[in-house]
């Protein structure tokens, strides 16, 4: 088992299994990023062409499951939604962004307003 | 700055969260369908509808040689919600008050649970959403006399679902007067609900804005409730002494499969229809 994998930082009877869902989903992004790294890099090491195709092909694969689970975690977890939503896809200063998001005000004087409530399934109570 | 206007009120961000929080409570509580059913979004504020699939060919000739259809889509319905917090009470949440009147918040906040989860239980026309009720009404079950005979009801209705090739896992809304009454009897000292539990291996929902009871699949794919923007809460005007601010939700529901839900309906009810 990869170390990050065992990373749970508290005792799993404290966790709710949301919480736990969502630090597979983040560790399996954090290995997805680490193996295009250590694609990249080899990619640019060898010197035979068909093992350097074959490596970037690879890469490219993991690029895809990277945003696959990237996505997953956005649709749970409202707060990374709303901050994915105001950076991704722009082609402005990404400060510049920050600071028209904040409205100049400090960070959360009055929010963007959503609740951040969506899915009730599979919630307690 | 967005269309919610937040940073013109006259509100501190302590007291903002205190709103926010106390807004969020309530809708957790109260929201019925959104345990159900499947969520889309949310869209954005800007989503004005979303696409059905559908199309019509169009009669009236645009140019001869061409034919021309015209795409068929769901409009989102928008609500919103006005409500009017005390000035002095925002205050005193500045002040470190635990204890602000925040009942206008509740109230509003339950509107807008009851809201939607009328239009997705009983539909609502003129916003073109047909509620779970009526576009199932066909596979409906009457609701016994008897709260004893609540459990055979629950588990005709779970057969049902089976015999159309729908899956489980299985839950169940229970409007005010099925809950109500689920929950205070018992057989030979037993709780029926906790009969009616073992018979379904999802949730048993409180619905507030059900009128009668629903079995549903909660397998996937069978209802659909999107959202353009989630509820949030806005900035209208103010005085000296009271801000006005409104929830607000953008949303449509879609039943994809009305064989997926077995209504429980009052007799009366079913009479009715």
């Amino acid at each position: 088992m990869a170390a990050s994998s065992a990373g749970l930082h508290e005792s799993p009877e404290q966790l709710k299994p949301e919480t736990i869902d969502r630090h597979r989903a983040i560790v399996s992004i954090m290995e997805e990023l680490e193996a295009i790294d250590w694609y990249d890099q080899r990619v640019d090491a060898t010197s035979d062409p068909e093992l350097k195709a074959i490596l970037a092909h690879n890469r490219d694969e993991e690029k895809e499951h990277a945003a696959m689970t990237l996505e997953w975690l956005r649709r749970h977890d409202a707060k990374l939604d709303e901050h994915l939503r105001t950076y991704l896809f722009t082609d402005k200063d990404v400060l510049e962004i920050e600071e028209e998001a904040e409205g100049g005000a400090t960070p959360g004087s009055a929010g963007d307003g959503s609740l951040g409530i969506g899915s009730l399934k599979n919630k307690k109570g | 700055m967005n269309d919610l206007l937040r940073e013109h009120a006259p509100i501190s961000a302590q007291a903002w969260e205190q709103i926010d929080a106390e807004a969020k409570r309530t809708l957790e509580v109260l929201l019925a369908a959104r345990r159900l059913v499947d969520f889309k979004g949310p869209l954005g504020w800007q989503t004005a509808a979303i696409p059905t699939g559908r199309s019509e060919v169009l009669s009236a000739s645009l140019q001869e040689g061409v034919t021309a259809r015209v795409r068929h889509v769901q409009p989102l319905v928008e609500i919103r919600i006005p409500f009017e917090v005390s000035r002095a009470e925002l205050e005193a949440i500045g002040r470190g008050a635990a204890d602000a009147d925040l009942a206008p918040v509740r109230n509003a906040a339950r509107l807008a649970a009851i809201a939607e989860d009328r239009a997705i239980f009983q539909g609502y026309g003129a916003g073109h959403i047909e509620g779970i009720f009526p576009a199932a009404r066909t596979y409906g079950l009457t609701i016994p006399d008897q709260f004893e005979r609540y459990p055979d009801v629950v588990a005709e209705a779970t057969h049902r679902l089976r015999s159309q090739g729908v899956g489980g896992p299985y839950g169940i809304a229970l409007g005010p007067r099925c809950y109500t009454g689920l929950t205070r009897s018992t057989d030979r000292g037993y709780p029926i609900i906790d009969h009616v539990r073992q018979l379904l291996d999802g949730p048993i929902v409180w619905a507030p804005a059900a009128d009668g009871a629903v079995v549903m699949s909660l397998r996937g794919g069978d209802f659909e409730l999107t959202v353009g923007q989630d509820f949030s809460i806005g900035y209208l005007d103010h005085t000296s002494t009271s801000v006005l601010l409104y929830i607000q939700e953008t949303f449509t529901f879609r039943v994809l499969a009305p064989e997926a839900a077995v209504p429980l309906v009052y007799a009366t009810a079913a009479q009715a229809a």
